[in-house]
């Protein structure tokens, strides 16, 4: 069985859906049809309340992992004031967000900003849906709707004493009017935000009930299993299926410009026919490249003139040159994968009916829709994307909605028949979109007594949004690929940050906290000025902060809390750092030792302020996880041999396990209020320099570039 | 060949070198335990045999003929199994994916030593989990044990007001 696709149609859809702007082009020909109204009765479009005072919260980011989903529906409750114990959640459908013109905002879900970004139109959702029962009730009583209370989804007519739940009235509110303006909660009065509630998807996790990508199943499913050229960019340049297509269970060969994949009756049996494929790739000039060739870029990149500034402030070249004293370091950080537990995965089925169905673990519902519907051909109202859970995502299921696309062209040749497909582990993990390695410069200028009077900084880093959204590159500077420098709050009188975009072929992508390593390169250099002017470096840090600064705040708390200066074990030393990100503000000490070349850390003090809290306890619960993933930068890092990732698996790409976690993380929460921030990544930023510098304090030995080498801290 | 899993006896046409995990996943349609890596590294797919922790992932079925075999979905029937009590307990999964592998590592390594040691933990957890819950991991664990764990920290006001 030959089947082609289209190079150039595949190559559109593969490359770049970003959800936003794909949509809108798609939207501007699809008709709109009238929303189905769901039974029973939807108050707003965020609430749905059954007879039986079951209420349904609805929920348009995904959930993987990071507990938005209970922290979302925890502040439509705090508004409905309805009983948290009849609250269950369910993913709003992309399909009917669509027809109902985007009615739930944004379904990205990254960049720490699911809650920080949909807070107040899903409290006044809720704050409305409440007056609108109120209001039922009050009408149906016949009496004013201000003599009546509301509490955990009853409403109580003062005077009259007579009560009546909210699923008895849900009905007749849902014919009313939403209230235009409604007042929200001052946050010193959350009864259900605010609390660390237990998560609401954590039970069925522990029996392995809930639906990841991976799990789908569907009467008469078949099974895919893929190989991409392991040149990134490589072309498919003939392929021998032919004692495949014999093999048992196998169905078919899906053959494109750029990956081949197999259809089986067992995804083992797919598995074990796309490893026997004879194919040849065509590689082409890309299957040179090596981290050497990338070193070499990047230091043409850091000697280059001319580059764009990200800022400039004052006169940083010419202030260092009357420094008393000028410091002046290197940093390099390599590749990462995501390496999410669930390898990517899609399932597509073309109905008879000619609709599209989708099951997939997708941090963006609307970018996998957009995906399916350019991938197929058929208009977006066709296509519907049913939102799993994810087995992780930390970023690379969010604008890569490469997997989608690629089920559907496979499943376009089954139609009819519901086909998965699930990447191979090796294949995840030689075609992701890395996080991107990058070599920087910073150098800066002291005075006599040690203050910073300029730092310049020169950035050599691949562009994310170059590739995943080039409309955000904004006069050649990729925010992500400068910031943390970009905005430094430091109080450092002159100050230049240039940035080189290079642009290797190894894909890149938003990984956890997108930018992070600028975080290492920054406070770990800051230490380094630290030690140049003799001071202490949580001091040095708060002396170039501006009073109000609201990093101040954090850093304040967990010196406080770790008990910066305090006797330490023998052995045991600290380091801090400090950066903000993602919209708040964040400080970490960590307690390490060094013995035989080995890092232990012993013990990470975190501190937050992210205005508000939601849910403290799935707050920690991040933190500890930022933690960890972080550690592991320690030590992993891809090598781009032959122009393809060296490592393919957990064996060579090692994940950090239990015992390497810290035995302390202790998390100090300091909302200080008027501004919503993240949870899912900040935590993330100052895990490697708070590190680094304890292992400095340790051994007198600087770090500038990860992973570690071996035997790199051996005495 | 018959294959016993979860008490029930399945008859299952499949090649003999054919890993359990995808006799279990795609043919047995139970989808609780999980692919991660294919090579027994990242303990995703573990399930017991004969009361074992075995990675499912390369455990040729034909191996199993006589053998016992219990999956997440049979572990606790009826009702939870205590390793799955204290896992809500003490809020364990955050995405999940990696949960029910790490929750029959942990339920195999109590059913042998009812008291881990911290170092017990270490070498019979090797599971591995992106999102980072091994602190909970290891708390959960210990409270199995009856060891004492720490209680979650108490609420203090926050600068906004928020009692946090």
């Amino acid at each position: 069985m030959e089947l082609t696709v289209n190079r150039r149609e595949f190559l559109k859809a593969s490359t770049a859906v970003g959800g936003g702007l794909a949509l809108e082009f798609s939207l501007a020909g699809a008709a709109v049809a009238q929303p189905a109204l769901a039974a029973p009765p939807e108050i707003t479009h965020w609430i749905v309340i059954h007879p039986n005072d079951k209420v349904v919260i609805r929920v348009a980011r995904s959930e993987m992992g990071q507990g938005s989903l209970t922290g979302l529906a925890q502040l439509v409750a705090e508004e409905l004031e309805c009983d948290w114990n009849k609250v269950t959640t369910e993913f709003a459908s992309p399909n009917e967000h669509i027809r109902r013109k985007r009615i739930w905002g944004s379904m990205s879900t990254g960049g720490s900003a699911g809650i920080r970004t949909s807070h107040e139109y899903l409290r006044k959702s809720g704050a409305a849906a409440r007056e609108m029962l109120v209001s039922a009730a009050a009408t149906q009583w016949k009496v004013p709707a201000s003599e009546c209370t509301v509490a955990n989804g009853v409403i109580t007519h003062g005077p009259s004493k007579r009560k009546v739940s909210y699923g008895k009235v849900a009905a007749a509110a849902a014919k009313m009017d939403a209230p235009k303006d409604v007042k929200l909660k001052d946050a010193k009065d959350w009864k259900i935000a605010g609390k660390p509630l237990r998560r609401l998807d954590v039970p069925d996790k522990v029996l392995g009930k809930p639906v990841f990508g991976a799990d789908v199943q569907l009467p008469g499913m078949l099974h895919a299993s893929i190989v991409q050229s392991p040149v990134f960019l490589g072309k498919v340049k003939s392929v021998d299926s032919a004692a495949v297509e014999k093999m048992r269970g196998v169905k078919g060969v899906v053959k494109t410009d750029t990956w081949v994949a197999v259809v089986a009756d067992n995804w083992w049996r797919a598995n074990q026919a796309a490893r026997a494929l004879k194919i040849e790739w065509d590689e082409g000039a890309n299957a040179k490249v090596s981290d050497e060739t990338i070193m070499a870029l990047f230091k043409e990149g850091l000697s280059a003139k001319e580059l764009p500034s990200a800022r400039k402030i004052g006169d940083a070249p010419g202030a260092m040159a009357a420094a008393a004293k000028v410091v002046e370091a290197e940093y390099y950080s390599p590749y990462l994968s995501h390496a999410t537990m669930e390898p990517m995965t899609s399932t597509a089925w073309f109905k008879d009916d000619g609709t599209l169905e989708v099951w997939t673990s997708t941090q963006n519902g609307e970018a996998s829709i957009a995906a399916a519907s350019e991938a197929s051909g058929l208009p977006l109202e066709k296509c519907e994307v049913h939102k799993t859970m994810l087995g992780g995502g930390f970023g690379r299921r969010g604008a890569p909605q490469d997997y989608v696309t690629q089920s559907v062209k496979i499943a376009q040749q089954f139609k009819g028949k519901p086909v998965k497909l699930l990447w191979s582990r090796e294949e995840d993990m030689q075609h992701g979109f890395y996080r991107p390695a990058s070599l920087v410069r910073m150098k800066a200028g002291l005075d006599a007594d040690g203050k910073v009077l300029a730092m310049h900084t020169t950035i050599a880093c691949p562009s994310i949004l170059a590739l995943l959204r080039p409309e955000g590159i904004q006069k050649g500077i990729d925010f992500t690929a400068v910031r943390t420098f970009s905005d430094a709050t430091y109080q450092i009188p002159n100050q230049q940050v240039d940035y080189a975009m290079r642009n290797p072929h190894v894909p890149v992508g938003f990984w956890r906290a997108p930018g992070l390593q600028n975080a290492f390169y920054r406070e770990c250099f800051i230490d380094e000025l630290a030690h140049a002017a003799k001071k202490d470096p949580l001091q040095f840090r708060l002396d170039m902060m501006k009073p109000d600064d609201k990093n101040r705040v954090v850093l304040e708390a967990v010196a406080k809390a770790a008990g910066w200066g305090s006797p330490l074990p023998a052995g045991v030393h600290r380091g801090i750092a400090q950066s903000d990100g993602f919209g708040s503000y964040t400080a970490m000490v960590s307690e390490v030792s060094v013995k035989d070349g080995a890092i232990k850390v012993h013990r990470v003090v975190f501190a937050i302020d992210s205005g508000y809290v939601v849910n403290p306890a799935a707050c920690r619960a991040q933190a500890e996880g930022n933690v960890i993933y972080c550690i592991g930068q320690l030590w992993q890092g891809h090598t781009i041999k032959d122009g393809r990732v060296a490592e393919s698996n957990f064996h060579d790409f090692r994940l950090p396990q239990i015992h390497e976690m810290p035995p302390k993380v202790e998390v100090v929460l300091v909302p200080t209020g008027g501004f919503w921030g993240g949870h899912g990544e900040p935590g993330a930023l100052c895990v490697a320099p708070s590190i680094l510098n304890a292992v400095f304090a340790a051994t007198g030995k600087r770090v500038r570039s990860l992973p570690l080498r071996d035997g790199e801290l051996k005495a | 060949m018959k294959l016993n899993v979860n008490g029930r006896v399945h008859d299952v046409n499949v090649e003999p070198e054919m890993p359990l995990l995808w006799v279990l996943r795609d043919e047995l349609k139970m989808a609780g335990t999980k692919y991660g890596c294919g090579i027994a590294q990242c303990g995703a797919c573990t399930v017991h045999v004969d009361g074992e922790a075995v990675r499912s992932c390369v455990t040729p079925v034909a191996s199993l003929a006589g053998k016992k075999v219990v999956t997440i979905e049979g572990l606790g029937k009826p009702g939870l199994h205590k390793v799955q009590k204290a896992w809500i307990e003490h809020e364990v999964p955050q995405c999940g994916y990696c949960q029910t592998g790490m929750i029959m590592s942990a339920a195999a390594l109590l059913a042998k030593k009812p008291t881990p040691t911290d170092s017990d933990i270490d070498q019979a957890m090797t599971n591995m989990c992106r999102c980072g819950t091994y602190a909970r991991v290891r708390t959960a664990i210990h409270s199995l044990a009856g060891t004492k764990v720490a209680a979650a920290p108490e609420a203090v006001e926050a600068p906004n007001g928020q009692k946090v």
